[in-house]
C-alpha cells in the first residue's frame, strides 16, 4: 500500500487528475458549474499542484487534502485532514478537502486504498498511510525550497506552511514551491519517521469540523437533493412481506395521472412509478392496485420468532467459542446461583436521509449519484446491474445523511435504480424511498435472546458463568462464506477471548460462551455497534445480577475479574472516577455501570437515573469513557459518544416487530427514536493509552443501554431483561 | 396553479394545490435545504416558517401557504448570520447535517416566542428527530443564541487511564469547560 502510494504519485498524470477530480468534487454533482474544461492548463495551475496523491497545494497556499473515506456525520473528513495536516505542517486555516472519486481510485489500482467506511475504521485503518503522505509532501516541499535557495535541506524549517531558512532570514510558502516540489522524486513513505502523537499540534486537538458551514444554510448537497436537467423521479414499493413476490399490478388505473411517465417492474418483488415530480410518483404508486404473492412467511409474527429463538437457548446445536473449566459443574456446585433469559429486539437504521440514488444510463456509460458508505461496492453494483464494465461506470458519492451500517454492504438501492433507469435511456432518474419503504425494507439489527447462569461462592466470587446466545446471524444472511465450520463467531462480538478487537474483559475460572444460530425471514445487517449491542446488554446486565447475588458493589465485583485485562479496567476506573461512583447521589437517583470492548476500543459507562412510581424512567446524567488508543479530535469523539447514546436508546424506546410477516413500525409515529428530551447530559472521558488505534463511531454505543438498565435495576430491584422498556411497564421520559 | 411568497419572492407555480409544500419547495422551486424525513410531521426535517410560525411542510398542502409568508432555511438569513446559525457554528452542532435545517428553523421560531428559553422550554419545543444525536449541542447552542448561558455543550475529560486520580479536565474548543 505505502509503496503503491509513492509509486503512483509519480506515475499519475497530475494535471489531468487535478482537473477531473476538481470537477467531480464540486461542479459535477450539481450538474452545472463545471469550473473549467478538461485540459485547461491554466485552470489546472489555479486549481493547484498535486504534490502527492493526498495533497494538492494552490498558489494562495490553500492545502487541499484528499479524503477517500465516506463522511456521514462521524467527522472522518476532518479527522483525516488533521492527520495529514499534522505531518504536512501546513496552515490549518488554509486546509480544504475534496473527495477521491471511485473511478480514479479504480483506474489507479486503488492508490487511495480502501474507501469503505464501516466498522469504525475510517481513521484507525487509514491513519498510517495518510500521515505518511503528509510527511512525504512536507519533505518534498522543504527540499524544493532548499533547492531554490541552494542550501542544505537540514537548514530549512516549516511552520504553518511558511518555510524559513533562518541563517539567511529567507522565507517562502508552500504555495510558491509546490510546483517545484511536485517534480521531485517522492521519498519512500515507509522510511519516514512520523511524529509522536503526544507532540501533535493539529491532530489530537478539538478543532472545529471543516464541513459545518453549508449544513447551517441548506446549501449542503445530499444525493437526495440532486437536480439534473430532464430528471425524472421514482417512488418504489417492494412486497411488504420479506421473501414475497410481486404478482401483478393494474397500470391502467393510474394512466393519465398528472406527470406519470411509467410503471416499472423493478424485480420480482418490487414495482416503481416514475413521474416528473417525486410527489406525483408516490401519489400514483399509492393509487396503483398491486397484488402481492406474500409467500411462505406471511403468517410470521414477533411471537413466532421469539419462540423460534427460544429453542436455541437449550438446544444441542450450539457451538462454544469460550470454554474454560466446567461452567455447568461449577455453577451447580456454587453456594449461590442465578439464571436469567434476556431478549433484544430488531432495530432499524432509520437514516434521516431516506435511501435514494440517481442513475443515468446511456449505451456506453452508467452514472450514479448516491450516499454510500462504500463507493467501490456501489460502483461494482452499478457495473453488474447495468452490464457496463467498471471503466464505463462513474459513481459520485456524496456525503451521507446518515449511514450507521445501512449503506455499506447491500447495494439494493443501486440495483433498483439501475433497473428503473434502464427504462429511460439517457434520462437521469432519481429514486427516493418513502420513509415507510425505508422502515419496512431495512437490513435490521438482528434479534437475539440469551440465557445466562452464574454461580458465586461464599466469598462472593464468581466461580462459573454460562452464556448461551440464540439469535439471527448477519453472516448467514449477508455473507455465508464468512461462517467457518458452521460456527459464526461474529455473533459473539465482544465476548471473544482473542485480544485486540472485541475481547471479553473478565477472567472467570469456569466459563462457557455459546451461540446457537436461529435465523428468521427478516433481512439483517450491521447496525452501529453491530453485535456488541446485544452482547453487552446480556453480559453487563447479568453481571449486575451476579453482583447482587454476591452481595457486592457492581464496580468492585467487576474489578475482581479484570486484573488480567488492564485496558478494560483502566477505562472502567477512569469512567467510574469521573462519574463519582460510590459518592452520594440526590434522593431517588441511582447509578448503573457497564464496560465492554468493540472495534479495538475499550469503553465504559455510568448512568444516573430515577424511576417514578408510575414507571417513568428519567436518565439524568451519563459518563462514557473510551480508550481508543490514540485520539485525533476530542470534540468529534464527544459528538460520537453523545450520538451513540441517542442511537443506542432505540433499545429502550422502541423495536421493530413483525406481524403477518411484515414490519409493524412503518414510520416515526410508531418507531420511537430518541428526541432531545430523552437525552441526559453526557460527559465524555477519553482515557488514551497511546499504543494502538481503536475506533470511535461505534464502540461506546454498546455500554450506554446496559448502564441505564443497571441503574434501573438499582432503583427498582428488578432486572430489565426484555427490551424495549415498555415490556416491563417502564417508559423513558 | 398556486401563488406562493417564499423568502420574500413571489412564485407562480403550476402544481396541484394539494401537493405538500415540501415537494413544491424541493422539486419545483428548487429549494432543497428543506428536507424530506418522514412525510407524516413526525421528524421535523421539513420545518419552515409560515407567517413566523414553525410548521412541518410535508403535511401542508401548498394551497395552505398561499397568501402567507413562507421562509425556508435558505431565507433565514442572507449569509448564515442568524443568531441560531452562528450559535450552531460555535458549538459545531451538525454531524451528518440532514436534519439541521429543520432543527435551526425550529430553534429560530422558539427564540422568537421565548427569547430566553429554559431547558424545559427547549425540551418542549425541540421535538425534531436527529438520528446522529446532536441534541446536547442543540440545547447548548439555543442557550448561546439566546445569550443566556455559555456553558453546556460537550463535556470532555482527557485522563490518564492508568492513574485516574490525577485526571485533568480538558475544556473543549468552546466556551464551555463546565463538567
Amino acid at each position: 500500500m505505502k509503496k503503491t502510494l509513492a509509486d503512483q504519485s509519480i506515475d499519475l498524470s497530475r494535471r489531468r487528475f487535478i482537473v477531473s477530480s476538481t470537477v467531480a468534487g464540486g461542479g459535477l454533482a450539481l450538474g452545472a458549474h463545471v469550473p473549467f474544461g478538461i485540459g485547461s492548463a491554466e485552470a489546472a495551475e489555479a486549481a493547484g499542484t498535486e504534490v502527492n496523491l493526498w495533497v494538492v497545494i494552490r498558489p494562495d497556499d490553500t492545502c487541499v487534502i484528499r479524503i477517500a473515506r465516506a463522511e456521514m456525520g462521524q467527522g472522518t473528513r476532518t479527522g483525516l485532514a488533521q492527520l495529514v495536516a499534522e505531518e504536512l505542517e501546513c496552515d490549518w486555516n488554509k486546509v480544504k478537502t475534496e473527495s477521491v472519486t471511485v473511478a480514479r481510485n479504480h483506474a489507479s489500482k486503488r492508490a487511495w486504498g480502501d474507501m469503505s467506511t464501516a466498522g469504525s475504521r475510517g481513521i484507525r485503518m487509514s491513519q498510517d498511510y495518510v500521515r505518511r503522505a503528509g510527511a512525504a509532501a512536507r519533505t518534498m516541499l522543504l527540499q524544493a525550497a532548499a533547492d531554490q535557495w541552494q542550501v542544505p535541506v537540514a537548514e530549512v524549517s516549516v511552520a504553518n506552511g511558511i518555510i524559513t531558512h533562518r541563517a539567511s532570514k529567507r522565507t517562502t510558502s508552500y504555495g510558491k514551491v509546490a510546483a517545484a516540489a511536485s517534480k521531485l522524486t517522492a521519498p519512500d513513505h515507509k522510511s519516514l519517521t512520523l511524529k509522536d502523537p503526544k507532540t501533535w499540534k493539529v491532530a489530537g486537538k478539538p478543532l472545529k469540523r471543516l464541513d459545518t458551514a453549508d449544513k447551517l444554510t441548506g446549501k449542503q448537497l445530499y444525493a437526495i437533493d440532486l437536480r439534473l436537467p430532464g430528471m425524472l423521479h421514482a417512488a418504489i414499493k417492494a412486497c411488504p412481506v420479506f421473501g414475497g413476490k410481486l404478482a401483478s399490478f393494474d397500470e391502467s388505473k393510474i394512466k393519465g395521472m398528472r406527470g406519470v411517465r411509467g410503471v416499472v417492474r423493478v424485480n420480482d418483488s418490487t414495482v416503481a412509478v416514475v413521474a416528473d415530480m417525486w410527489w406525483r410518483a408516490k401519489t400514483a404508486l399509492d393509487a396503483l392496485p398491486i397484488v402481492w404473492d406474500e409467500g411462505e412467511h406471511a403468517k410470521v409474527t414477533s411471537a413466532s420468532i421469539a419462540a423460534h429463538l427460544k429453542t436455541g437457548l437449550t438446544s444441542d446445536d450450539a457451538f462454544a467459542d469460550t470454554n474454560f473449566g466446567d461452567a455447568s459443574k461449577a455453577i451447580a456446585g456454587a453456594a449461590k446461583k442465578v439464571e436469567a433469559v434476556y431478549s433484544v429486539p430488531f432495530a432499524s437504521h432509520s437514516t434521516m436521509e431516506p435511501m435514494n440514488c440517481t442513475v443515468k444510463l446511456t449505451a456506453d456509460k452508467a452514472e450514479l449519484w448516491i450516499p454510500t458508505q462504500n463507493a467501490e461496492a456501489s460502483m461494482a453494483a452499478l457495473s453488474t446491474s447495468s452490464g457496463l464494465p467498471l471503466e464505463q461506470c462513474e459513481v459520485h458519492h456524496l456525503d451521507l445523511g446518515g449511514g450507521f451500517g445501512r449503506r455499506i454492504g447491500n447495494q439494493d438501492v443501486v440495483r433498483q435504480g439501475v433497473a428503473i433507469a434502464k427504462q429511460f435511456p439517457g434520462v437521469p432518474v432519481k429514486l427516493v424511498w418513502s420513509r415507510e419503504e425505508d422502515q419496512t425494507h431495512d437490513f435490521y439489527r438482528p434479534i437475539a435472546q440469551c440465557r445466562l447462569e452464574a454461580g458465586v461462592d461464599d466469598g462472593g466470587n464468581l466461580v462459573g458463568l454460562h452464556m448461551r446466545v440464540s439469535g439471527q446471524s448477519i453472516n448467514a444472511f449477508a455473507n455465508p462464506a464468512a461462517i467457518k465450520d458452521g460456527k459464526d463467531v461474529r455473533q459473539l462480538q465482544g465476548l471473544w477471548q482473542k485480544p485486540g478487537d472485541a475481547q471479553i474483559g473478565y477472567t472467570v475460572p469456569n466459563m462457557r460462551i455459546e451461540y446457537a444460530m436461529r435465523n428468521t425471514h427478516v433481512p439483517v445487517g450491521p447496525w452501529r455497534g453491530v453485535n456488541t449491542n446485544q452482547n453487552a446488554i446480556f453480559l453487563e446486565c447479568f453481571m449486575d445480577e451476579a453482583a447482587k447475588l454476591a452481595g457486592k458493589d457492581p464496580l468492585e465485583f467487576r474489578r475482581a475479574l479484570m486484573s488480567k485485562h488492564p485496558k478494560h479496567l483502566g477505562v472502567l476506573n477512569a469512567t467510574a472516577d469521573k462519574a463519582g461512583w460510590g459518592k452520594p447521589l440526590a434522593p431517588g437517583r441511582y447509578r448503573g455501570i457497564a464496560q465492554f470492548m468493540g472495534y479495538a476500543s475499550y469503553t465504559a459507562a455510568v448512568a444516573e437515573v430515577s424511576v417514578s412510581s408510575k414507571g417513568e424512567v428519567k436518565v439524568h446524567r451519563m459518563v462514557l469513557g473510551t480508550d481508543c488508543g490514540n485520539f485525533v479530535n476530542p470534540a468529534t469523539i464527544a459528538a460520537q459518544v453523545e450520538g451513540s447514546v441517542a442511537y443506542g436508546f432505540d433499545s429502550l424506546l422502541t423495536e421493530i416487530s413483525v406481524q403477518n410477516g411484515r414490519v409493524v413500525e412503518q414510520n416515526f409515529d410508531s418507531y420511537h427514536i430518541a428526541r432531545l428530551v430523552h437525552l441526559p447530559k453526557v460527559e465524555t472521558v477519553i482515557a488514551p493509552t497511546y499504543d494502538f488505534w481503536g475506533g470511535v463511531g461505534e464502540p461506546t454505543i454498546c455500554v450506554a443501554v446496559p448502564a441505564v438498565l443497571n441503574a434501573i435495576f438499582a432503583a427498582t430491584g428488578k432486572p430489565v431483561r426484555s427490551l424495549p422498556l415498555k415490556h416491563q411497564g417502564l417508559t423513558l421520559i | 396553479m398556486v401563488e406562493l411568497n417564499i423568502n420574500g419572492r413571489s412564485h407562480k407555480l403550476d402544481v396541484e394545490p394539494e401537493t405538500p409544500l415540501l415537494w413544491v419547495l424541493r422539486d419545483v422551486v428548487g429549494l432543497t435545504g428543506t428536507k424530506y424525513g418522514c412525510g407524516v410531521a413526525q421528524c421535523g426535517s421539513c420545518s419552515v416558517h409560515i407567517n413566523g410560525e414553525v410548521m412541518r411542510s410535508c403535511v401542508l398542502p401548498a394551497s395552505f401557504a398561499a397568501g402567507k409568508r413562507v421562509v425556508t432555511i435558505e431565507g433565514l438569513s442572507r449569509d448564515g448570520s442568524h443568531p441560531v446559525q452562528k450559535a450552531w457554528a460555535q458549538h459545531d452542532v451538525p454531524q451528518c447535517g440532514y436534519c439541521q435545517s429543520g432543527q435551526i428553523m425550529a430553534a429560530a421560531a422558539l427564540l422568537r416566542k421565548k427569547p430566553k428559553p429554559t431547558d424545559a422550554d427547549i425540551e418542549e419545543a425541540m421535538t425534531n428527530i436527529c438520528r446522529c444525536g446532536t441534541y446536547q449541542r442543540i440545547r447548548a447552542a439555543i442557550h448561546t443564541a439566546a445569550g443566556s448561558r455559555k456553558d453546556g455543550g460537550s463535556v470532555i475529560h482527557i485522563v490518564d487511564a492508568a492513574v485516574p486520580s490525577s485526571s485533568v479536565a480538558a475544556a473543549d474548543n468552546r466556551d464551555n469547560a463546565g463538567a
